[in-house]
């Protein structure tokens, strides 16, 4: 077992997201660079496919990745590379199609050897302002069930008097 | 997801005592006299919360016959939290897909240095 994923707020405006693998750098790094590696594990969600992956790996390049569910919908997400220094660091501007990032974020990502051949992955999201970075954190349990329980007023109000089971 | 479970759901959270607890098992499984212990609260008082959660389907106990950990479940909670717990649960598989990945490379990369020694 490597560890789960650890999601913190830092500073005003960064998300970070560290994460420990059993392989060396040179592999991690490779896994988030070439399309075909790529398109084999960063699928998202259940039902979804990473359906188009094209990287253009040197600084100023661009990368482009589609998503989609067997039900139709699509999702994509573009970006550019700022900074490339192969396997320790990758540096991006990224833009969701949808935006839910409240604008775009710069993305670094260090691959740092922790020994045993090991690798701790550390992304930072920084965002456009603390308001987008805090609204990406509505996360806490109180805010999650407060949004769920709006959901449900939703649903509830479309449904006829007399009809709620 | 049922309404009878959706009910089940809405009424274990509509509790700050429960909605902590998952908080807490969120971070790992823990036994009862573990999640007793920040609430100040009796190890029996814990069990009817943890009971009213095992009905909603959000809770569960693992199969480990001394401590018999309590673990969160996913799938009731899904509809019912937050954009970070789903983004954190999505970066969870990838990496989970990813780990089974770099198992392969690391093979590949063995038996082609296996090779160019020979």
């Amino acid at each position: 077992m490597t560890g789960k994923v650890s999601i913190t707020a830092s500073g005003e405006r960064e998300l970070v997201i560290t994460r420990l693998f059993e392989a060396p750098p040179h592999l991690v790094f490779e896994a988030h660079t070439v399309p075909a590696l790529m398109k084999r594990w960063f699928t998202g969600p259940e039902g979804w496919t990473l359906a188009t992956c094209e990287i253009d790996l040197r600084p100023g390049g661009t990368y482009r990745h589609e998503w989609a569910h067997e039900d139709g919908r699509k999702m994509g997400m573009s970006g550019t590379f700022q900074e490339i220094d192969p396997p320790h660091r990758l540096v991006a501007t990224e833009l969701f199609d949808e935006d839910w990032t409240g604008g775009g974020t710069v993305n670094t990502q260090t691959f740092e050897p922790v020994g045993d051949g090991r690798t701790r992955l550390t992304t930072t999201v920084l965002c456009t302002s603390a308001e987008a970075r805090d609204s990406m954190l509505q996360s806490n349990m109180e805010a999650g069930i407060a949004a769920s329980y709006a959901r449900l007023d939703a649903v509830l109000a479309d449904v006829p008097i007399g009809k709620v089971a | 997801m049922e309404s009878d479970q959706l009910d089940a759901v809405f009424t274990a959270l509509a509790d700050p005592t429960r909605r902590a607890i998952l908080a807490r098992l969120a971070e790992g499984e823990a036994s009862v006299a573990e999640l007793a212990m920040p609430f100040k609260m009796s190890q029996p008082a814990i069990s009817k919360h943890l009971k009213m959660l095992e009905r909603a389907g959000l809770v569960s106990t693992a199969v480990d016959a001394q401590r018999r950990p309590r673990r969160i479940e996913g799938a009731p909670l899904a509809g019912a939290v937050g954009w970070l717990e789903q983004y954190r649960e999505v970066w969870e598989r990838n990496y989970e897909r990813l780990d089974a990945l770099l198992d392969e490379m690391k093979a590949v990369e063995a038996k082609a240095r296996k090779g160019s020694r020979q």
